[in-house]
């Protein structure tokens, strides 16, 4: 639906506008020097698009920073040609290769806010790229910005222009990035995890205005992205690469009707999409001997979490300093706060989990941390096992008993793991503080914990900048349940995982919860991770709730509109 | 921006209500009778007595701080007993003597580190890289007195090239007429360049002192800063767009670049502006400095709180331009104030 016609590719006969060779790039790290990119071979022609899909680590953006030129300086490129539309790319001088860019070959990132010069106005971002490549004299240069800025559909753009890129949301600082990559009406885009780190419905925003603004100039596009549904919807061709080597090369239909390499073949099982269970991400074998998921589900008797008409309100940013506040007396005026959860009521059943979604910005971060007892609520309660614990206060909430029997697995595996602890340490932290569990016996526990969570006894005494991904999420995991917590608040917990690894920590976590008798509630923005963990599913906007359920009622039959705003917007793999 | 400024200053408010109790008190639990040292060798206690009450120290300590209190109302900062000029009158004349040497030799150190620090982030690696540590290192690790002597022996005594590190100017001209107190600027603007050219060669050794010292954190934080910069997405996008180098280092990692740089500068000034007590000595230079040493020795409490108290506002006033300066450099700072 979104695609367009594909055109005729006859390598034959037109000329390819990217034709990239048997390239190969090198690192020099300290352990020598790394291949990260083996004797690629990609072939663009004009109007195309193509994704490169891909985990962690395959590649796959190393290829388009070679393209560009622009590796870090320890990378170079080793091996192969680069040619673009005719002009040999490895064999041009740096001043010729700068005209290119921005000119004829231009990117677009991941992380669009950092992406941008955080103290630079982005009208003269822009004007910057446009004086480079004299597409504008200085007179005319801001008219051209502020043309730019309504083309990429940014509300009053000449008001926008004096923005800095901290004043202007996640998704609009993207189209800023793409208005910054296109005024110069480039014949080739590069967009390298453009939605990354972006709600669903931005990332269909921002998508739709790419396709359409390449789309009218004729131009190019290359997708780089970890997300195959994203590639489907929106490419002509795809290739699929793994440790820096190509593995399979196919048209976008025909790669996901069948896919030839076992590796896209287990990218596409991992992928989550409507209509499978939990076990069906993983591998056959895998999948095997996880054997078949737990039928334990919720017990009818008393929630174990009950929370009603729960509140938190913020003041305002730029609203009076607590300083001067000091000074004026008087009552808070009106609109100084910004209720970020305004009244929510729901419960969590023994043994239920429940997903919590919506995009950001709508409380559910917030909601969290209050059931966590980090923040405190301005009103409302929150009772856990019959007793209201939204009553004392966060600060103290962490001696107490019931402490235990609420955990956390925090969304970035990496950042919420001390450094300079092991990751048997940092799973033996919370049974330090909070039980009285014998120095001897500890190492026991600790070791019980690792198996449990599928951690290599082995790796118990490494640290995390020694762990990958997944197994410091097997960390962050065992440390939550290492006290054997009633309620799990588990936030984002695969947000940063590449999808095979996604798919193991969401079995785990499943396998978990039916032999522990937890309740999970599972904050996400990815509707089709909760769709496979949860048993019944609440939908945040605005800090409140739009409509809650069952999973399978929500997502199949949804009856807010959000909703289904929300399920429309996922990019779905032509299947 | 006005009401930020306001607020900002209303801030300082206890800072300096805490400097002038806490000067006020040092001064009194530092070991050493003034009386007794006044009255000399020969005193007999009815004199020492007598010397203690016209200071005023027979009082209650509550009466005597607001006496204290209350003549620094009235710019008061009491006389030196050592000299019997008052204070107020001694800082002022001394003061800019300090703050020129003070902010010339930070001036010729920025002129040299920060570029040295962007080339060496740029060029990481290279030689300009090494002589930066080098450079840095052998300035910061040699004593300020050590490097002062150094340049005293080679430049003066063994070349000939310096004057003789004997104060502000040489033997034969005279002071300008006092506008601002630096001589440099007192000395152009009255036409007078015999005396511009002697102040300045007076300058150059201890300026060199100071700026020698003061290379190593301003270069070594540019360099860490800028490469922190250099290494983050918008340069990457900036590259990626084809702007050209010089734009690219200046305009978008340079400005990003700063805010750690001001910082440092902020901090290296105050503490030069203390420190350079040694450079003062070794160049016979009249500043706050070696004033508030030879007064500190001799237990003269008035010019030992004059200098505290001075030093105090010229930090308080220092952190203010910062404040502002952050403000200038990052729009999301100006938003917070």
């Amino acid at each position: 639906m979104l695609k367009a016609p594909t055109p005729e590719v006859d390598t034959g006969e037109a000329l390819p506008l990217l034709d990239v060779r048997d390239l190969t790039v090198e690192f020099q790290t300290r352990r020598g020097t790394v291949q990260a990119v083996k004797h690629v071979n990609i072939s663009l022609a004009k109007g195309e698009t193509l994704g490169i899909v891909g985990e962690s680590g395959s590649g796959k953006s190393v290829t388009s920073y070679a393209v560009m030129r622009i590796l870090d300086r320890a990378g170079r490129i080793a091996d192969g040609s680069v040619r673009f539309s005719n002009l040999d790319l490895r064999q041009i001088d740096e001043s010729e290769m700068r005209d290119l860019r921005g000119r004829e070959m231009s990117m677009i990132f991941q992380s669009p806010r950092l992406a941008l010069n955080p103290i630079r106005k982005i009208g003269h971002q822009i004007e910057d790229v446009l004086l480079q490549h004299a597409q504008a004299d200085a007179a005319a240069a801001a008219d051209k910005a502020v043309e730019m800025l309504e083309q990429v559909r940014i509300a009053r753009p000449r008001e926008r222009y004096h923005a800095y890129p901290f004043e202007l949301s996640g998704g609009m600082c993207q189209r800023v990035v793409i208005a910054l990559a296109l005024a110069c009406r480039p014949q080739l885009l590069i967009a390298d995890e453009p939605t990354t780190g972006l709600d669903v419905t931005t990332q269909k925003a921002v998508m739709d205005l790419v396709v359409e603004l390449t789309r009218e100039r004729g131009m190019s596009t290359i997708l780089i992205t970890h997300d195959l549904g994203l590639a489907a919807a929106y490419c002509d061709k795809v290739i699929v690469m793994e440790k820096g080597n190509v593995v399979e090369t196919a048209k976008a239909e025909t790669i996901f009707r069948n896919p030839m390499h076992p590796y896209t073949r287990k990218l596409m099982r991992a992928t989550p999409r409507p209509g499978i269970t939990l076990r069906e991400l993983l591998p056959d074998e895998d999948a095997l001997r996880a054997g078949a998921i737990g039928a334990a589900t919720a017990k009818a008797d008393a929630p174990l979490l009950k929370v009603e008409k729960l509140v938190k309100e913020y003041p305002r940013q730029g609203a009076a300093s607590s300083l001067s506040r000091l000074f004026k007396s008087g009552p808070t005026p009106e609109g100084e706060v910004f209720r970020a959860v305004d009244g929510i009521s729901f419960e969590i059943a023994r043994g239920e989990s429940v997903g919590l979604v919506g995009e950001s910005g709508c409380g559910k971060s917030t909601t969290s941390m209050m059931l966590m007892r980090l923040i405190d609520k301005t009103s409302g309660t929150i009772s856990f096992d019959g007793e209201d614990i939204g009553a004392i206060p966060a600060k103290d909430f962490a001696t107490l008993p019931q402490r235990r029997r609420i955990q956390m697995v925090f969304q970035d595996p990496t950042d919420s793991l001390n450094p300079r602890f092991t990751a048997a340490r940092a799973i033996a932290d919370p049974l330090l503080r909070l039980s009285d569990i014998s120095r001897h016996s500890l190492r026991g526990r600790v070791e019980e914990l690792a198996t449990q969570v599928g951690l290599p006894l082995d790796l118990l005494d490494r640290f995390p900048h020694q762990l990958s991904g997944g197994q410091k999420a097997r960390v962050g995991i065992a440390r939550a349940i290492a006290l054997k917590p009633d309620l799990v608040v588990l936030d984002e917990p695969t947000a940063a995982l590449d999808v095979s690894v996604q798919a193991v920590v969401l079995n785990l976590l499943q396998d978990l919860k039916d032999k522990l008798g937890m309740s999970y509630l599972f904050v996400s923005h990815d509707l089709n991770v909760v769709r496979l963990l949860c048993d019944r599913v609440i939908v945040m906007k605005s800090g409140q709730i739009v409509e809650q359920g069952l999973t399978a009622r929500v997502m199949d039959a949804p009856q807010a509109e959000y909703t289904r705003d929300l399920l429309a917007a996922i990019p779905h793999p032509p299947i | 921006m006005l009401a930020t400024l306001g607020k900002r200053l209303l801030t300082v408010i206890p800072t300096l209500i805490g400097v002038i109790i806490v000067t006020f008190l040092l001064t009194r639990v530092l070991p050493g009778d003034p009386a007794v040292y006044f009255a000399g060798p020969a005193a007999t206690p009815d004199s020492i007595a007598e010397i203690r009450k016209g200071l005023g120290l027979d009082k209650p300590l509550p009466e005597q701080f607001v006496r204290y209190v209350g003549d620094l109302a009235h710019g008061n900062f009491g006389n030196s007993l050592s000299t019997g000029r008052p204070v107020a009158t001694e800082i002022a004349s001394r003061l800019p003597a300090s703050a020129e040497l003070t902010l010339l030799g930070l001036f010729v150190s920025l002129v040299i580190a920060v570029p040295l620090g962007i080339l060496a982030a740029v060029k990481q690696g290279s030689w300009i890289d090494h002589t930066c540590r080098v450079v840095a290192t052998a300035g910061v690790s040699l004593p300020v007195f050590f490097t002062g002597l150094l340049l005293v022996y080679a430049f003066y005594y063994q070349l000939g090239w310096a004057p003789a590190p004997l104060g502000r100017l040489d033997a034969f001209a005279s002071a300008p007429p006092q506008i601002n107190g630096f001589y440099l600027i007192d000395s152009l603007v009255t036409g007078n360049f015999e005396v511009f050219r002697s102040a300045l060669s007076q300058l150059i050794l201890p300026v060199a002192t100071l700026a020698i010292f003061s290379l190593a954190p301003i270069a070594r934080m540019t360099r860490a800063s800028m490469l922190a910069v250099l290494a983050s997405e918008f340069v990457r996008t900036a590259r990626a767009s084809g702007l050209d180098t010089r734009t690219v280092i200046i305009t978008y990692a340079f400005r990003n670049a700063m805010l750690p740089v001001v910082t440092t500068l902020g901090m290296v000034f105050s503490f030069l502006l203390g420190a350079n007590v040694l450079v003062e000595k070794v160049f016979a230079w009249p500043g706050i400095g070696s004033y508030a040493v030879e007064a500190l020795l001799q237990s003269d409490f008035a010019p030992v709180q004059g200098f505290v108290l001075t030093m105090a506002v010229l930090y308080v006033v220092l952190n203010l331009v910062i404040d502002i300066l952050y403000g200038v450099i990052d729009p999301r700072v100006r938003l917070e104030g």
